[in-house]
């Protein structure tokens, strides 16, 4: 019993180390496919605005962001090689938390801000002539 | 006896999932949960500059200072840095010494050349009159990308620390498990640099 016990211990210690050991690595074709679909994800940003493609800046803006995210995901997904089994699950839920945290800053600084701006906006001129 | 020993594998069956999975060597999870607050740095900053990126104090604005043309190079530069290095890290995990000193140090060359563009960038905009004194736009600027530029700075020094332990001790363990983590630190960089490209930079002449 405490023989069997042992060994599966051993076994999974091993297993365990082979798994520490190599970490999260990609392969060759990982690294390609993630390489190429950057470049393509960073290409057409590049050009959208260089070139002026699109009719409004508002959409290029859209579409420059959007871009920005598919190509986050792509980086994290082949370079950095996130999954959710990698550490027991540990490092996407570090990740979704920082994630949360992040869009609480962005959002809530903008919000704040914008709401900040809007209400201490200097009085215009149309404005001081009602003055007394 | 026996039925102590019946409780604790008992309380072993019970309770097996303590054993799973548990981290054997916690250093790639705590240097991600180090990158996930280097992460919250940039997020703040990238805040600061999306509330003070307007505010040109009748000064210069990005559609008059950014110079497109080198910020897709700065790109470039640093997405051909993050394959090679991925190109070192298969190159160690096959054990091979002389291939990944090479792919590293082109990594490294990769990312001086990214540094030393910056750096002219950063130079040009100060002598334009543009320095990080002129207005709230500049100041959250040069805060953002100096940053940035200097995590590049640190992890070209780290970088060459390496390539030293890795000519001097070869592939080990605990030195695939550092080349592991500047791997992580590396790309992660690159990640930050998409936003920066894309918010700063594009969006930036865009206005």
């Amino acid at each position: 019993m405490s023989a069997a016990s042992h060994d599966a211990h051993e076994a999974h210690d091993d297993h365990g180390h082979g798994h520490e050991d190599g970490g999260a690595h990609g392969t060759l074709k990982d690294y390609v496919i993630g390489f190429v679909l950057a470049v393509i994800l960073t290409a057409i940003p590049f050009w959208l605005v260089m070139a002026d493609v699109l009719p409004s800046h508002q959409m290029t803006a859209l579409a420059v962001m959007g871009l920005a995210v598919i190509q986050v995901l792509v980086h994290m997904i082949y370079f950095l090689h996130m999954n959710s089994r990698s550490e027991g699950g540990w490092t996407m839920l570090a990740l979704v938390f920082t994630l949360v945290v992040v869009v609480i800053t962005l959002s809530g600084s903008l919000w704040v801000m914008h709401n900040l701006d809007t209400h201490m906006m200097a009085p215009m001129p149309h404005d001081m002539r009602e003055v007394p | 006896m026996a039925h102590a020993q019946a409780l604790t594998e008992a309380d072993k069956d019970r309770f097996y999932l303590t054993e799973d999975h548990h981290p054997e060597n916690g250093t790639l999870l705590g240097f991600w949960i180090y990158l996930m607050s280097d992460c919250l740095i940039f997020a703040v900053l990238f805040a600061c500059y999306a509330v003070l990126g307007r505010n040109y104090a009748a000064g210069p604005s990005g559609a008059d200072l950014f110079d497109l043309p080198i910020v897709a190079v700065n790109t470039a530069l640093l997405l051909f840095s993050s394959i090679t290095y991925g190109f070192a890290m298969i190159s160690a995990q096959a054990k091979k010494v002389k291939p990944t000193l090479a792919w590293l140090a082109v990594t490294g060359l990769l990312g001086l050349g990214f540094l030393s563009l910056e750096l002219y960038e950063f130079n040009h905009l100060i002598h334009e009159g543009a320095g990080p004194q002129r207005s709230a736009f500049l100041s959250s600027f040069f805060v953002l990308v100096g940053t940035h530029g200097l995590h590049v700075t640190f992890g070209c020094i780290w970088l060459v620390t390496l390539m030293v332990q890795v000519a001097k001790r070869g592939l080990g363990v605990e030195m695939k498990r550092r080349l592991m983590c500047l791997s992580m630190f590396w790309h992660f960089l690159d990640v930050i640099w998409i936003g920066v490209f894309s918010f700063v930079y594009l969006l930036g002449v865009l206005k």
